[in-house]
């Protein structure tokens, strides 16, 4: 049985809507503040570390954004903690808001499907995300001219503009799966807290988890040294699961050319090897598996969000 | 004129095991003003649901303004004004706002919409309110900005859910003239409600719902006559050793009821005198006597009276 009509008829007034209310909420001021604070101290910091090595390395423009220095972590490792953290906020209470205001039935009344309400809200989430990395990527880029006195090359920024399409998709995965726990969940409150364990989960205790379920998985055999690559593989494969992983490597590789390889590689196949900066592309093509991840990992999660609303009741 | 506008034929809803809704029939004239009456939970509210195609049906069909809200609801959305039982806005954003984005919704476009939102405004007395945030609103002025948002539309069928619930006297009179002033420009209403009154004075037909059967359908004083068998009703106040039976004797009298104050009383003609002399023949001390209207509330009494006692 065919629905006629388009499915995305007002997903762009919702959309056009939801930035609106996104844009000018109180909630995402204070988080702007927090994430340029934390980015700009995080930039400072390197800059002096990064000052030292500028006749070393060809790409130093980049360092200002994976170098950290002690106790602060670097720009990227910030992101990748804070972004979630952006994405959770402005998707926990996107759907179950609608119900608890009871404007749900009376915006489904009108000529528009459900689709539209939740693709313009993902779209409006992942637009207010974008309009803050970019703000901030020109901030911190801003500062590195200023500060290092030096304009980054054709080349850097080239790189640095795939870093932020990819941080942007990074948040692109938390917000679906806010999105979906906004679904799932009628109280905003009990949504908001399921995402955050979820990013607890990723972000602190996975390495541990990893590291305790690895030796079971593969235990290592100090007289065989398969066993021991076999271990590094099992290790590399479950903390990739993660998108927090899957962003950290995939940052690192775009950012820094020096690094040829993700996860373990044996002597052997560096054997011959030239150590040269890797070209833009062939970084390009090191990061695909881990962005056809992060996009997996996407699609998934707002796929079940998407049948979950569908067959949602309307009546609260 | 009287073209069906909505249509619902054997429409069945099973939450589970649980049935909301059962073999429902139902025909709408246009221009009519229909009254479902019920109880909470009866399963009005999601036979409205089933009408806007908010809801899939589990079986049966229904047809509003010639379309199939199952398969072509963008186009029955489009013709219909839903107001939602205890409706709500988005509370920061201005009476204005909110009509601007449901305007911006239906495809309409800016300088037309606004007009739109104007004239529906002053039509409902918002005017003076549209540009202050709704979450300083009373109930009855959200209630009529659902309606201006309705009117806004430009729907020809209007389905309010429970529109007066929680309003006060003043209010809620207020909100029937307009239901009153809509029906004069043609406006098909459906309205779902447990307060009687409110059908009884505006609706055109009425149809009592009970565990998701339509029980009766009819006009208001057609139901009254076939349900109530008579259309006098004499409320009495009296004291004295089981009076119940020796009204029921009294010559004419159809049914009696007991309520709180004394007895409620059937009939087809008025028997006043005769339930008078009944009641001090009898021995008992008639305080009160007199002529009543039969109200809907009558029939509704009776009539789920009748549908407990044979469950």
């Amino acid at each position: 049985m065919r629905r006629e009509g388009s499915a995305l008829a007002g997903a762009g007034v919702v959309m056009m809507k939801e930035l609106a209310d996104n844009l000018s909420s109180a909630r995402m001021r204070l988080l702007e503040v927090l994430v340029f604070v934390a980015g700009a101290g995080a930039v400072y910091a390197t800059i002096g570390e990064v000052r030292n090595i500028v006749s070393e390395d060809p790409f130093v423009f980049l360092r200002i954004f994976t170098t950290a220095k002690a106790p602060l972590p670097s720009f990227v490792a910030f992101l990748g903690f804070l972004i979630p953290i952006v994405a959770i906020a402005l998707g926990f209470d996107a759907v179950n808001s609608e119900f608890n205001r009871r404007t749900m039935s009376r915006l489904l009344a009108q000529p528009i499907y459900r689709d539209a309400m939740l693709f313009g809200k993902f779209l409006a989430g992942l637009a207010t995300l974008a309009i803050m990395l970019t703000a901030l990527w020109l901030f911190v880029i801003g500062l590195g001219v200023l500060l290092l006195g030096l304009p980054p090359s054709g080349e850097e920024v080239a790189r640095a503009f795939v870093f932020l399409v990819i941080a942007v998709a990074y948040g692109g995965v938390w917000l679906a799966l806010a999105l979906l726990f906004s679904v799932a969940f009628r109280s905003a409150a009990t949504a908001a807290l399921a995402a955050l364990s979820v990013w607890l989960l990723f972000a602190f205790f996975w390495s541990m988890l990893v590291s305790l379920a690895a030796p079971l998985i593969a235990p290592v055999d100090p007289d065989d040294v398969f066993s021991a690559l076999h271990n590094a593989n099992v290790v590399e494969g479950l903390s990739r699961l993660s998108p927090n992983t899957l962003f950290a490597e995939t940052a690192l590789a775009v950012l820094d050319p020096s690094i040829r390889a993700l996860g373990a590689i044996l002597s052997s196949q560096l054997e011959g090897a030239v150590k040269s900066p890797l070209p833009f592309i062939q970084s390009l093509a090191l990061i695909w598996p881990q962005v056809t991840g992060l996009i997996a990992c996407f699609l998934g999660l707002f796929t079940i969000a998407y049948i979950a609303f569908q067959r949602q009741e309307v009546r609260a | 004129m009287s073209a069906p506008v909505i249509q619902a034929e054997a429409l069945t809803k099973r939450y589970g095991a649980a049935l909301a809704v059962d073999n429902l029939n139902l025909t709408i004239d246009e221009g009519e003003v229909f009254g479902l009456l019920g109880p909470n939970g009866a399963g009005k509210t999601t036979t409205i649901l089933m009408l806007l195609g908010l809801t899939e049906p589990s079986s049966g069909r229904a047809t509003v303004a010639g379309f199939d809200p199952l398969r072509q609801p963008l186009e029955v959305k489009r013709r219909v004004g839903y107001m939602p039982d205890s409706v709500g806005f988005y509370d920061h954003l201005s009476g204005l706002a909110n009509l601007r984005y449901t305007a911006a919704l239906c495809g309409l476009k800016n300088v037309e919409a606004d007009k739109r939102i104007a004239a529906s405004l002053a039509r409902v007395r918002l005017t003076d309110a549209a540009a202050k945030p709704v979450h300083g609103y009373s109930r009855g002025m959200r209630q009529r900005l659902a309606i201006a948002e309705i009117l806004m539309k430009g729907a020809s069928i209007a389905i309010l859910d429970e529109p007066t619930g929680g309003l006060d006297p003043q209010s809620t009179r207020e909100f029937l003239d307009l239901i009153r002033s809509l029906k004069h420009e043609g406006m098909t209403i459906l309205l779902s409600s447990h307060l009687l009154e409110l059908v009884q004075s505006v609706c055109d037909r009425v149809a009592l719902f009970n565990r998701g059967r339509i029980g009766l359908e009819g006009r208001v004083d057609d139901l009254m006559r076939s349900v109530l068998g008579g259309s006098h009703v004499i409320r009495v106040e009296a004291q004295g050793a089981d009076l119940k039976r020796v009204i029921e004797g009294a010559a004419g009298v159809a049914h009696v009821t007991e309520t709180a104050e004394g007895f409620t009383i059937e009939a087809a003609e008025d028997v006043r005198a005769a339930v008078a002399r009944a009641i001090i023949e009898a021995g008992g001390a008639l305080t009160r006597l007199e002529a009543g209207h039969a109200s809907i509330e009558d029939v509704y009494t009776r009539y789920f009276e009748g549908a407990r006692d044979a469950a």
